[in-house]
């Protein structure tokens, strides 16, 4: 997509530098000349959006380490005392890293569902698909990882709940399980290794999000009709200025969203319960996980047996990762699929029924609806995928992008 | 055909998930929920009310503190956007106090000396520790420099959707929810029923009542007032940096905005070239 640079150094150093080590030329050919569909919306923002929060995320995480204690006893005030109350904009850097990774999920979520909409991981995406997924549990991990650090009593049973999984394993779960914890219980042992492992995973995240752009930049982007660029002449415009001052005012107006909550809503997001100190003897009335892994915890809890509860939440993630091959229709953009749009967007809607489940107390009604949104859930992409790939009647595809571009305004061109 | 058994099943998905989650909602215990307040601290432009703090502060001194331990130094209560004492006035609250110095003297023996500014508030004398606490109450009475943004009650569908949003914001729940405690004994023959505890069955007697506190400044002595003194100074006390915080906060989104509104017409500038 991108073929050979272009790219030729004004300054007699800039030469001497590139026919050395190519840097420039990969940035210039990656975000000045690539070529970018010209028909995207603003759901192709959140790449740059995103990219700006884990930036966001790994700047403010590395100020916190500074002043962060990974002890059992001292690790709840190092953050409430020390770093809310005495660093200077401490409140400010430790707001802005607990809303910043939900925040990252927000315009991660945006981001799966326009690729999941517009079919974003058919060929020649699968790859660039999969990594993706990847990141996503990487950021799962990294996520809870980071939960654990505050030692809340939110905390605290979170990182029991989840650690205890592994027990589901026959024979050797339970050695696992105290591996883990580095003991016979969650303690200071554990702490300090979420907290050097939460140090080490975001980095892990920069190296895929690198070979995830590699990626985009070799196959080229989707765009909203789903047709592939045949003239970049006609089908395409170059990265700079068009998707970059695009991009900018996307994160500019992500960034408003971002600033309401770090300085008018802080707490909305967070659990009241993790600002009292984690106490072995004293469990929280209802554990809860924040917002953005509610649906799993749903599913975990929607299945009765533990083993099968731990294998159909590993399930749900791992799912999306086959896609590339349930979905095997050659059309990719919804736009052109009405059968297929419908399903997305009831998917979209067990989703948040799955979320508002998980953050409700367990009973009965609720237990039964949490299956049956399980099962939508799972038949989104194990029935109605495979079903849909041959038997759905499609619209008409546009012949390339130019022509959907030129189509939508008819008047301009006479 | 395909197309219109899609519809259908999609449709009866969707109302059901509807249905569901309706009927959820609804399924709210008998519990009351605490009536909201009007704050000084609460809207977009809000902050504390000082004078209101050094109230609530008195509140805490004398009744509170017999009880609950509130670990922050004593010098917070002079910084800006707190209750705003004087430095002298701090230097001589903490002189009155006898804290426990955290280094022995050159006989390498523990003693006690008054305090400074820089020192916390000494846990209560007769409680050295929870467990000594917990022995006398059943449950150790909870630490107050956190306990503003440790309490939350259940807001439910749709209300916490409006909570978020510019205007209609409210995040002063811990306020709310410690003000409702204290007026919460309605029960006068039996003093650890709390109308609004989860469970109405509170480990903590009821700790105040009309003129317990004398207020210097003519302030009516009442339960009322002196509930939300107390939970106006508390969420002082767990978010100490709240004038602050909202007055970068209104700079930011100023400046925000003109960004955005710049970059928006230079993008479309850019994309006129393109169409």
């Amino acid at each position: 997509m991108s073929g050979p640079s272009t790219y030729v150094p004004k300054s007699a150093i800039g030469r001497w530098f590139e026919s050395r080590l190519p840097v420039m030329g990969l940035m210039h050919s990656s975000f000045v000349s690539f070529p970018v569909p010209r028909n995207l919306n603003y759901m192709w923002t959140f790449g740059a959006i995103l990219s700006f929060m884990l930036i966001a995320q790994i700047i403010t995480g590395v100020v916190l380490a500074m002043h962060y204690i990974p002890s059992a006893t001292e690790a709840f005030t190092s953050i409430n005392d020390n770093i809310m109350r005495d660093v200077n904009y401490g409140w400010l850097i430790r707001y802005m890293h607990t809303n910043g990774a939900s925040l990252f999920f927000l315009a991660c979520y945006f981001h799966m569902l326009r690729g999941l909409y517009y079919g974003s991981y058919k060929a020649p995406r699968e790859l660039l698909w999969i990594i993706g997924v990847v990141i996503y549990l990487l950021m799962v991990g990294t996520a809870f990882l980071g939960y654990v650090l505050p030692w809340g009593s939110m905390s605290f049973a979170g990182a029991t709940v989840i650690t205890s999984l592994v027990t589901a394993i026959p024979v050797v779960g339970v050695p696992i399980a105290h591996w883990l914890w580095g003991g016979f219980a969650i303690g200071g042992p554990t702490l300090t290794r979420f907290f050097s492992l939460h140090y080490l995973l975001p980095f892990v995240i920069a190296a895929m999000v690198g070979l995830h752009v590699w990626a985009v930049h070799v196959t080229g982007q989707n765009n909203p009709d789903g047709v592939e660029v045949q003239n970049a002449e006609r089908d395409t415009v170059p990265f700079t200025p068009y998707a970059t001052i695009k991009d900018l005012f996307a994160v500019a107006v992500w960034f408003i969203l971002y600033a309401w909550l770090i300085f008018f809503i802080p707490n909305y997001l967070l659990d009241a319960d993790n600002y009292n100190i984690a106490n072995p003897l004293v469990t929280p009335a209802h554990v809860v996980p924040e917002w953005y892994l509610l649906p799993f915890y749903a599913i975990l809890r929607a299945i009765p047996n533990k083993l099968m509860g731990v294998i159909a939440l590993l399930a749900s993630i791992v799912v999306l990762a086959f896609i590339p091959w349930l979905d095997r229709n050659p059309v990719k953009s919804a736009k052109y699929r009405p059968a297929y749009r419908l399903f997305f967007w009831v998917f979209v809607a067990i989703c948040i029924g799955l979320g508002w489940i998980g953050s409700q107390e367990p009973n009965d009604t609720m237990s039964l609806v949490a299956r049956i949104l399980t099962a939508g859930y799972f038949g989104f992409f194990l029935v109605i995928m495979p079903v849909l790939s041959f038997t759905e009647k499609t619209k008409p595809v546009p012949v390339s992008i130019a022509d959907a571009v030129l189509a939508k305004k008819p008047a301009a061109a006479a | 055909m395909i197309r219109f058994k899609t519809k259908a099943l999609a449709s009866a998905a969707l109302a059901f998930a509807f249905a569901g989650g309706v009927a959820l909602a609804q399924e709210t215990a008998e519990q009351p929920k605490p009536p909201r307040e009007t704050w000084s601290f609460g809207g977009m432009t809000g902050g504390f009310d000082k004078a209101q703090l050094q109230r609530g502060f008195q509140v805490y001194k004398e009744v509170c503190s017999s009880c609950h331990p509130m670990t922050i130094p004593f010098r917070t209560l002079s910084q800006p956007g707190g209750p705003e004492f004087t430095e002298d006035q701090v230097k001589a609250l903490a002189a009155s106090y006898q804290v426990t110095s955290p280094e022995p003297n050159e006989k390498g023996e523990i003693f006690k000396r008054p305090g400074t500014p820089a020192d916390n508030f000494p846990r209560p004398d007769g409680y050295p520790n929870d467990q000594a606490a917990a022995a006398t109450f059943g449950k150790a009475p909870p630490d107050m420099n956190l306990l503003a943004k440790a309490r939350k009650y259940e807001r439910g569908f749709p209300w916490f959707v409006f909570d978020a949003l510019p205007g209609l914001q409210y995040q002063e729940m811990g306020a709310d929810y410690i003000h409702a405690i204290l007026n919460g004994y309605t029960h006068p023959d039996d003093l650890q029923w709390n109308l609004y505890y989860p469970g109405h069955k509170i480990a903590m007697p009821q700790p105040i009542s009309d003129g317990a506190v004398e207020y210097k400044d003519g302030t009516p002595k009442t339960l009322d007032n002196y509930s939300k003194d107390i939970a106006a100074f508390l969420s002082w006390v767990a978010e100490p940096n709240l004038n602050e915080r909202r007055r970068m906060g209104l700079g930011v989104m100023i400046f925000m905005f003109v960004l955005a509104g710049l970059l928006y017409f230079t993008k479309k500038r850019v994309w006129e070239k393109a169409h």
